[in-house]
């Protein structure tokens, strides 16, 4: 099956990441605007599309924390957690200021990384 | 796009969103490709190739999810499938978010190109202001703040390529912590309907448990089904309170 070292040629590269990475979330985009075009503000059929937009970030958050890439694998999973946890009840209580959440959750990250190392 | 000729016209507003490069959710987002131009480094993908898909595919997750692809030596169907299916949550999301920002004289063809700018932080930085916003000028605003962002961080990518591996390991691993972080935060806040904070709750539960029964569609299923759960119940609480 031909794939990302198959062609020696230096746009081969470049081809495949048009088509794997481009076309694949693009399409995705088009699609989204031929049916928003036809989303009735206020409708029902709008609210159920925002809520399942919604549910789908908030699935990918609970990856992105869970199961990371990169340097954060090397982070106990219950210091993540405990860090996003603490951080999002800062938010809340903060009055929903995004900034003092961040700051809270990423300090106990970093905190806490040094406390058990 | 006709551009009017008062002073708060069109070039006005896309100026107001150029400056949305100066927001929080465009600075958190730069931090976060600061963490994926090492990665990418990490990986060995090439300095020209980083930079093209920075600009072309533009969701981080899509790109984090292709560069993982080709260490892993997928083939070309396979790497497009995977990316494919980790993307089809754009539709809901450009679908959200068209109806909020046309006008009934917005030509598709405009709406086609502005859609590549769209990914989770163009969405929920648009949410959030767009209110504020004269509907006639929202897609202005979007376009300035999107062509924005997305030309600042290939020029980020670019110029960080070289000296990004001597990142501390301990920054690397927050840079890479403060996405879910600003989404959970934000979401919520941009969040006006009871619906949209029942589908969160559900879909943060739902996501790692569809992780365990079916990994490559996880992100869709906890979608589909928190999204639709949380419809009902936002229905029938509605019922009950309205009887």
């Amino acid at each position: 099956m031909i794939g990302y070292e198959t062609y020696d040629a230096w746009w081969w590269p470049y081809l495949f990441i048009a088509v794997a990475g481009w076309l694949a979330t693009d399409i995705w985009r088009w699609l989204g605007v031929l049916v928003g075009n036809r989303l009735k503000q206020d409708s029902a059929a709008l609210t159920w599309v925002r809520a399942v937009a919604t549910a789908l970030l908030a699935a990918v958050i609970a990856k992105l924390i869970l199961y990371p890439t990169g340097e954060l694998r090397n982070v106990p999973v219950a210091l993540r957690l405990t860090a996003a946890g603490i951080g999002f009840g800062a938010f809340l209580l903060a009055g929903k200021r995004i900034w003092v959440g961040i700051a809270t959750a990423l300090a106990l990250l970093i905190g806490g990384q040094f406390l058990l190392a | 796009m006709s551009l009017p000729a008062d002073p708060a016209g069109g070039s006005h507003w896309f100026f107001r969103g150029m400056r949305g490069i100066f927001s929080l959710p465009a600075i958190i987002l730069m931090s976060a490709f600061v963490g994926f131009c090492g990665f990418a480094v990490e990986a060995g993908v090439p300095f020209g190739e980083t930079v093209f898909m920075t600009g072309m595919i533009w969701a981080l997750p899509a790109k984090v999810l292709l560069v993982g692809s080709i260490l892993a030596g997928a083939s070309l169907p396979a790497a497009f499938i995977t990316v494919a299916l980790s993307s089809i949550r754009l539709m809901p999301m450009v679908a959200a978010l068209i109806p909020e920002i046309r006008t009934e004289k917005t030509p598709t063809w405009l709406l086609l190109l502005l859609s590549h700018f769209i990914a989770i932080t163009a969405y929920v930085f648009t949410m959030e202001r767009i209110r504020d916003v004269p509907r006639e000028h929202r897609v202005a605003f979007f376009a300035g703040f999107g062509i924005t962002v997305t030309g600042a961080n290939i020029v980020l990518v670019a110029v960080l390529y070289s000296t990004v591996s001597q990142l501390p390991a301990m920054v690397a691993g927050a840079l890479f912590f403060l996405t879910p972080v600003y989404f959970l935060t934000s979401i919520w806040a941009s969040t006006r309907e009871r619906a949209g904070r029942i589908a969160m709750v559900i879909g943060l539960g739902l996501g790692p448990l569809f992780h365990q029964v079916a990994p490559e569609f996880d992100i869709l299923y906890a979608g589909v089904v928190g999204g639709t759960l949380a419809f009902l119940a936002d229905r029938a609480w509605k019922a009950r309170s309205a009887s």
